[in-house]
């Protein structure tokens, strides 16, 4: 099975490519990228002229949800949620029910999305037994079923020993530590910044020091124990700061952006909409702008989602007891593109790196680029499309969005994992496209060699090669 | 003058909005003193009070209110609601909405309760305090006791003090004092000041003396005992060493003798007031709360579209 994409304005972030190439894909992986290939007898042609071709995005923090609250989502609905927004590969949080700090679990997440086989599913195994911050989970067992990083998402490790622990015992399988980074103490009871919004709402504010205390240790220890740990969702400035620093003293620190710190603040909590909660929460508008200057100048490495499906019922309640999160899968892209790249705050390449090559390659996962070799998987990209976010049209099941509403400038209007045409889905109506087909008298046909879902996690690690 | 279908707070009342409910209390206010104290005004009108946190004086004052303006009124309470067996806001409100009531008077121990239950209600809603975000009622009776008693706003020192950080009647009480002219500064212990509250155009000030001096108005807030342990404070012993108001500090503030007290009760005696000053003539306690029946009159007469009769 050969597939030309033809005539596309290919950026491949780890190569240095920005030109108008042909990419030419053969049983799943890329096999060439030429100027102009010439006509190939089997080859299925898609015409992309006017579009961009990047590497499939990789989302490096994500929540499923299964198993446990298939209500909120599935491996099936979020791995189509993916597709939709551009998204190959991705890495799930283990705050599932049961936690993911066990094989069985870290297996069943790898079936299920070999079952639904729509894009590479990489599953983040728990630091500690249970998520409770007290004993590490048996990390080596998790290592063997697959999971790709290490993390307490959701609850930071609040015990300094246990960390410095999980960083040292983690050497054995250099896979990351995810680190999410909230005294609890400082935040306790918080909802929303603390800050103009907070003292106006009587929301229960949460400081950025919440935030920053626990950057700060999280450097110290990777600076003691040499491992690195990968700060997640990073939303002040002072922690900005504090990654850029621990980076010039060659910390071996990286950092992530969601779109919504880059895009939102604090303010849209004025009105109790319970779609604007969110841990940590939407910060200040000199936040947000640092944000973006650290995703400039490299000292956020990546732009991850932080998909948080939730219920409707669960949303609509009480600011207090509504939960935290918001769903990004589908909007990850053209948030970045309208607030980033039309902005002309990040030039294009720098964009796509944050979003492919970074990720991947802090996961230790293939994919993130377009080298001869490696796996067909491809977003394509229309800058210019407009369009209104329409969260009822989501594939996930979450419609937890503060985008609802917002026209956005730039979206996947193709999918492809492995080779395969991931998005739009045959299976889908026209009417709930969000992309226009490229090529609509192109139907896909079942490819040889069907590619294995859950990522190829054999010989991911140094621990497993050493076996 | 007055055409909202809710009251949820006063920030976003117009300041023509807020003398306008303080008129028309006004001359409520002389309703109260005659023989008969029942009006026909709203017969046939039904106002339930929806108290999901315990209070006692607000929750009378509305139900007097409405059954002094002819409503019929209903309470509910936290042990009775349904909200115990675990039903959602949304789903009281709109099991309410079935009862079709005119208007319902809402206590949560949340901020943004009240708005979430007046989205795409028909009844209206008045917040009867949500958490410590607003106590609007509680700000507009105590404006009227300061007009009533100083002929006028505008131009006041205003001090607030004590547990600013948790009080829903001290943001309302900025709001409207602020819209109003008056000046305010705020005084208490740097941990029950929240950060960021001068952006509201007030000052702070942490030691009594200093905050009260040249005062026209004290307001006190009540301390509740449970914040203590809590870290913002060692103890209720220290608390009302600095900021129990006694006649001793006010002697020692050399406060005019016109100065008004004034708290929104619960009084804790002993704790932020002392009982010489709790009982003295320029003490508004008592006075606030027979305003406060007038402007919840005033309220749901306007709301229920008093501009009729």
């Amino acid at each position: 099975m050969k597939i030309v994409i033809q005539g596309g304005r290919i950026i491949d972030p780890a190569n240095g490519v920005d030109s108008v190439y042909d990419l030419l894909i053969e049983d799943g992986k890329i096999k060439s990228m030429e100027q102009s290939l010439p006509a190939i007898d089997d080859a299925r042609v898609i015409d992309v002229r006017g579009k961009v071709v990047t590497p499939g995005l990789v989302d490096m923090h994500v929540h499923l949800r299964e198993p446990g609250r298939e209500d909120k989502e599935t491996i099936a609905t979020g791995c189509a949620a993916a597709a939709a927004g551009g998204v190959t590969s991705l890495a799930c949080m283990p705050n599932t029910t049961p936690v993911n700090d066990n094989k069985s679990v870290t297996e069943f997440i790898l079936l299920k999305a070999r079952e639904k086989n729509l894009v590479n599913v990489y599953p983040v195994g728990a630091i500690s037994k249970g998520l409770k911050g007290e004993e590490l989970s048996e990390m080596a067992e998790l290592c063997e079923a697959g999971v790709h990083a290490y993390s307490d998402d959701g609850r930071p490790v609040m015990n300094s020993l246990l960390m410095r622990r999980a960083l040292e015992y983690g050497r054995l399988f250099n896979l990351p530590l995810i680190s999410h980074c909230e005294d609890t103490n400082l935040a306790a009871g918080g909802v929303v910044n603390e800050g103009v919004v907070s003292m106006v709402t009587g929301l229960k504010g949460i400081p950025g020091a919440a935030e920053e205390v626990m950057v700060s240790r999280d450097i110290l220890l990777a600076r003691m124990t040499g491992s690195g740990v990968h700060i997640a969702h990073v939303s002040t400035a002072g922690s900005v700061a504090l990654v850029r620093q621990a980076k010039r003293e060659g910390i071996p620190v990286t950092a992530e952006a969601t779109p919504h710190h880059f895009s939102l603040t604090e303010e849209l909590a004025l009105s109790f909409d319970t779609n604007t909660k969110v841990n940590p929460p939407l910060r200040s508008q000199s936040d947000l702008e640092a944000l973006i200057e650290g995703l400039s100048d490299g000292t956020i490495d990546v732009i991850a989602s932080d998909h948080a499906p939730h219920t409707l019922a669960e949303k609509e309640q009480e600011f207090d007891l509504a939960p935290f999160g918001m769903v990004g899968l589908e909007t990850l892209l053209a948030v970045s593109l309208t607030n980033l790249y039309h902005t002309r705050k990040l030039d294009l390449m720098t964009l796509v790196a944050r979003l492919t090559c970074h990720p991947a390659r802090i996961l230790k996962i293939p994919g993130g680029t377009l080298s001869p070799g490696g796996p067909a998987d491809i977003c394509i990209i229309d800058l210019q499309k407009k369009f209104t976010v329409d969260a009822g049209q989501f594939y996930s099941k979450g419609k937890n969005t503060p985008f609802h509403g917002q026209e956005l400038t730039g979206a996947p209007v193709m999918t492809l994992r492995q080779g395969r045409v991931v998005f739009p889905s045959e299976h889908r109506s026209s009417k709930e496209q969000q992309g226009e087909p490229i090529e609509p008298q192109e139907q896909h046909r079942s490819s040889t060699g069907e590619p294995t879902a859950g990522g190829n996690y054999s010989n991911h690690s140094e621990y497993e090669q050493k076996r | 003058m007055f055409k909202r279908k809710d009251l949820l707070g006063i920030q976003e009342l117009q300041k023509e909005e807020i003398c306008f409910i303080l008129d028309t209390a006004e001359s409520f206010k002389e309703v109260l003193t005659r023989p008969i104290k029942k009006v026909p005004t709203l017969r046939g009108k039904t106002v339930i009070n929806f108290f999901h946190e315990p209070s006692t004086r607000t929750r009378i004052s509305f139900e007097i209110a409405g059954k002094r303006l002819s409503a019929d009124t209903i309470n509910i309470s936290p042990s009775t609601s349904s909200l115990t067996k675990g039903e959602s806001l949304k789903d009281m409100a709109q099991t309410l909405q079935a009862l079709n009531p005119d208007i319902i008077v809402i206590r949560h121990s949340m901020p943004g309760a009240p708005h979430l239950l007046a989205q795409e209600a028909k009844f209206s809603v008045i917040n009867a305090g949500d958490g410590a975000h607003e106590h609007p009622t509680q700000g507009l009776l105590d404006l009227l006791t300061i007009r009533e008693h100083k002929g006028k706003i505008e131009g006041l020192q205003v001090a607030i003090v004590g547990d600013i950080l948790h009080s829903r009647v001290a943001r309302s009480d900025i709001f409207g004092l602020i819209k109003l002219g008056a000046k305010v500064r705020l005084v208490g212990p740097p941990t029950l000041i929240p950060p960021f509250i001068e952006k509201l155009g007030v000052t702070v000030e942490h030691r009594l003396e200093q905050g009260i001096e040249g005062c026209d108005v004290i307001m006190l807030l009540r301390i509740q005992l449970e914040r203590q342990n809590k870290l913002f404070f060692p103890s209720i012993r220290e608390y009302s060493r600095l900021y129990g108001l006694t006649l001793d500090k006010l002697a020692r503030a050399r406060l005019r003798h016109d100065v008004l007290i004034m708290h929104p009760g619960p009084i804790n005696r002993g704790v932020e007031i002392d009982p010489q000053v709790a009982d003295a003539p320029f003490s508004l306690i008592l006075d606030q709360v027979t305003n406060g029946l007038a402007v919840r009159m005033a309220l749901l007469y306007l709301i229920l579209g008093g501009d009729e009769s």
